[in-house]
């Protein structure tokens, strides 16, 4: 057993079978569907039983008035270690780490991770209202309808601070539609040019239409286990190398140019015992392209402020200098609730175990996925990364 | 630059008057308080007692020292404004009909960071801006970053309209003019830019003082109007109904007796027919009619003004009665506001102390002036408040029966 500060190790536990059930702009399914589909693929793909999944956890916003429990009964699973995480797009990076423990000491043998959301045509509205007490207090009456406007507060200042053009965001827009073109699943099936981003209808001045996400209906998962379990079972893994997370991380800066990833980035690098240099490949949490930006620079790949000059000096796509987003992020593949903070995650084993379904990264070892979400009034509150690697890694 | 305001054209009757909307209304009752600060116009925030510590949002405990008394307090509102965006595209009803809005941060100098509406005078961000408190038109309170200074036509930014109620180029029903009360606030409404005045008087047969003075203003109406008499109030209703974008109700009976001084209930019943059943009479008739014009273009249906007393928050024996009459009338005006709220039509109370008329010749001063009562009128239109209580008296009144409703009650009795 390795220890970084007080922290263990996660080398006896892995993930494996990442699943997606394929994401739909709109659907009549409720939530629990997303759930059962994603169960399904789990286990088709693990080639497990149901009683032999013994843990769940569940990231999901519109079940209501269910939680993960009723779950349970709906999908007819008996469990003993039960974890509901509605944590937007933090739940992934959350769940994990939570499963990987509960596994790890003992309290379940395998841990079904999902993240599932529907999304009925007036659904998205409708959730705006009733997302948080703040938000409805103090940011719903604004007429703002969502998290655009406080993006373009942030895109805006950040434009401001540190000199990023509208050109660079959408450098990263466009390399990630390119991803996206691998990716069978992904909602957006066209190419994007640099014209058609900047010339997109206004939503929130300076954000445009291609940087927001569109709300979508589906769900992502996959399965912790011990290693030895899942070499028995011959399935393909990733391991974990080190995680982090953190909530209302710097609740006194003026606006959010940073989140607790830079609390935090010493302790995971650490703890993998990598340098970012030798991260491969990124899976940002990409809700706007400004926070794609303000996690590479909170996460070390570069300093704070030099995000644009880091955009001019790489290429994003799967072959190029610095891939992020490899199956084209949500900007590309859609954005269905809690299952975004999964796809990162999704993704990252996909491309560290050989089932890719996007263009693969060549000779991927490590990769880092980024949770981030729960804008509850004016800014981002959760914020989590892992590090990934291939089972040699 | 704010462009300023242009007269709107008549409206085309064959047009469909689109039905109003409100912006989203629902709050914690934490958030309420804002509200019932900007209803006063004041932007009051939660302080916590212990550590002193600005909060915002609106919560139940500091969140510095997690002390559970948390107290608002009235805001210089100073801060930066440190970011904006206009939105294009609202998933709000309310909003989707009135985009392009804009929005700014701002970073109090007390501390917390606010999303507000963005009036159009501002500088680009950075700069230095004033936070205040409106009530928007479902009636809650907003904050609206204005610039430090004034700025030309800033009462006619267009974000800024949706929460006033300003006279300008307005059409107004006065519904007493034989007052001098009511002409002082007709010549006040005119000042500030009332595109027409209708002015009821009850008894058109006869020439009240200040007639010929009124008549021969060139936006003032004068129309008969009584309203102890139902088919009276229905008819002018049925005239010019569905025209009036602001209601003032001016119109009372005031005389000076307790319990004891007089024997009957006459004078009360007149009072009370006025004062009360006056109100209601013009509530069932213009309500409905303006509640449905809330959203009429630029000069839509926006306020209906009661003249109330400050005698409606605690009886004043001497004029034990007309306090009655009040407080019943008080009562009622928050059912009419209640009412009028779905059509964002803004009721605003006005409870004066002693006016200096005949029916208060034995009061000693200060006495209010018709036409500071008028001019407080206006303000409270342009700053488009609930309540307002203008002048000395009303002020310490208010300020003892916040304090105390019981000691107030004993001190006015001594």
């Amino acid at each position: 057993m390795i220890t970084h500060g007080n922290t263990r190790d996660y080398l006896d536990v892995v993930l494996v079978a990442p699943v997606t059930v394929p994401y739909v702009r709109y659907s009549i399914r409720n939530s629990h569907w997303f759930v059962a589909q994603a169960l399904s693929r789990l286990l088709k793909s693990s080639g497990l039983e149901k009683p032999d999944v013994d843990g769940l956890s569940l990231g999901s916003f519109m079940l209501a008035p269910d939680t993960a429990i009723g779950l349970t009964q709906h999908l007819g699973i008996t469990v003993r270690w039960l974890d509901h995480v509605p944590l937007g797009g933090a739940c992934g990076i959350v769940a994990l780490r939570r499963a990987l423990r509960a596994v790890q000491a003992g309290d379940a043998e395998v841990v079904a991770c999902i993240g599932a959301d529907t999304n009925h045509v007036d659904s998205f509205r409708q959730s705006l209202g009733s997302f948080s007490v703040f938000a409805r207090d103090a940011v719903f009456p604004y007429g703002s309808g969502g998290p655009n406007a406080s993006f373009a507060f942030l895109t805006s200042y950040y434009m401001r601070m540190y000199g990023a053009t509208r050109e660079d965001f959408g450098k990263i827009c466009v390399a990630q539609r390119d991803n996206a073109l691998g990716y069978p699943h992904a909602m957006f099936k066209k190419k994007l040019t640099l014209e058609e981003y900047l010339d997109a209808r206004l939503i929130a001045d300076p954000i445009r239409l291609f940087d927001c996400v569109m709300p979508c209906a589906g769900a992502e998962g996959f399965l912790v286990m011990t290693r030895q379990r899942a070499e028995a079972l011959g399935l393909p893994y990733a391991i974990v190398r080190s995680t982090c997370e953190r909530h209302n991380a710097f609740p006194d800066d003026p606006i959010q140019m940073r989140g607790g990833w830079v609390l935090d980035r010493e302790h995971l690098y650490g703890g993998a015992g990598v340098e970012p240099s030798d991260i491969d490949f990124v899976q940002t949490y990409d809700d706007y392209p400004v926070m794609s930006v303000i996690q590479l620079e909170d996460l070390g790949f570069c300093a704070k402020g030099e995000g644009p000059e880091f955009i001019r000096g790489h290429s994003f796509t799967t072959d190029g200098s610095f891939p992020i987003n490899t199956s084209g992020g949500q900007l590309s593949v859609g954005q269905a609730g809690c299952a975004a903070g999964f796809l990162g995650l999704v993704e990252a084993i996909r491309q560290l175990t050989g089932r890719n379904l996007a263009r693969s990264v060549p000779d991927a070892r490590l990769g880092l996925a980024v949770g981030f979400g729960m804008i509850t009034y004016d800014r981002g509150l959760c914020s989590g990364a892992a590090v990934l690697g291939r089972a040699d890694a | 630059m704010i462009p300023p305001l242009v007269r709107p054209k008549p409206k085309n009757p064959i047009l469909r008057t689109r039905l109003p909307l409100l912006p989203p209304w629902a709050r914690s009752r934490a958030a309420l308080g804002l509200t019932a600060a900007a209803a006063l116009g004041r932007f009051e925030l939660q302080v916590c007692a212990d550590c002193g510590t600005v909060q915002y949002p609106p919560r139940e405990a500091c969140h510095r020292c997690l002390s559970g008394t948390l107290r608002w307090r009235e805001q210089a509102g100073i801060g930066e404004l440190i970011s904006t965006t206009t939105v294009y595209h609202s998933q709000d009803s309310f909003f989707r009909e009135r985009v392009p809005w804009h929005l700014g941060l701002v970073r109090l100098d007390a501390g917390p960071t606010l999303v507000a509406h963005l009036h159009g005078g501002c500088a680009p961000a950075p700069s230095r801006v004033r936070i205040g408190a409106r009530l928007d038109k479902s009636g809650q309170g907003v904050l609206l970053a204005f610039p430090l200074g004034e700025v030309p036509h800033m009462a006619d930014d267009r974000q800024l309209r949706e929460m006033t109620c300003d006279p300008k180029f307005r059409k107004v029903l006065v519904t007493d003019g034989k007052t001098q009360v009511g002409q002082a606030v007709v010549r006040a409404l005119i000042a500030a830019g009332a595109d027409w005045v209708w002015v009821g008087h009850a008894e058109p047969w006869k020439k009240f003082a200040g007639f010929a003075e009124l008549e021969a203003l060139p936006q003032v109406t004068l129309l008969p109007l009584d309203l102890t008499d139902s088919g009276s109030v229905k008819q002018l209703a049925g005239e010019i109904g569905g025209k009036v974008d602001i209601l003032i109700n001016t119109a009372e009976v005031h005389r000076a007796h307790g319990i004891a001084s007089r024997s009957g209930v006459e004078v009360a019943r007149a009072e009370m027919d006025v004062n009360y059943f006056g109100l209601l009479r013009l509530a069932q008739e213009f309500g409905p009619v303006m509640r449905a014009r809330g959203a009429d273009g630029p000069s839509s249906a926006t306020a209906w003004v009661n003249l109330l007393s400050i005698y409606a928050l605690s009886n004043y024996p001497p004029h034990g009665t007309f306090s009655a009459s009040k407080a019943a009338a008080f009562s009622l005006s928050q059912c009419l506001r209640a009412e009028m709220r779905p059509g964002g039509v803004r009721v605003i109370n006005v409870f004066p102390g002693p006016i200096d008329d005949e029916w208060n010749q034995l009061l000693p001063p200060p006495k209010l002036t018709p036409e500071a009562l008028a001019k407080a009128l206006v303000k409270a239109l342009r700053d488009g408040v609930e309540d307002v209580y203008p002048g000395d008296v009303a002020q310490e009144w208010l300020t003892r029966w916040q304090e105390s409703p019981k000691t107030l009650e004993r001190e006015v009795s001594l």
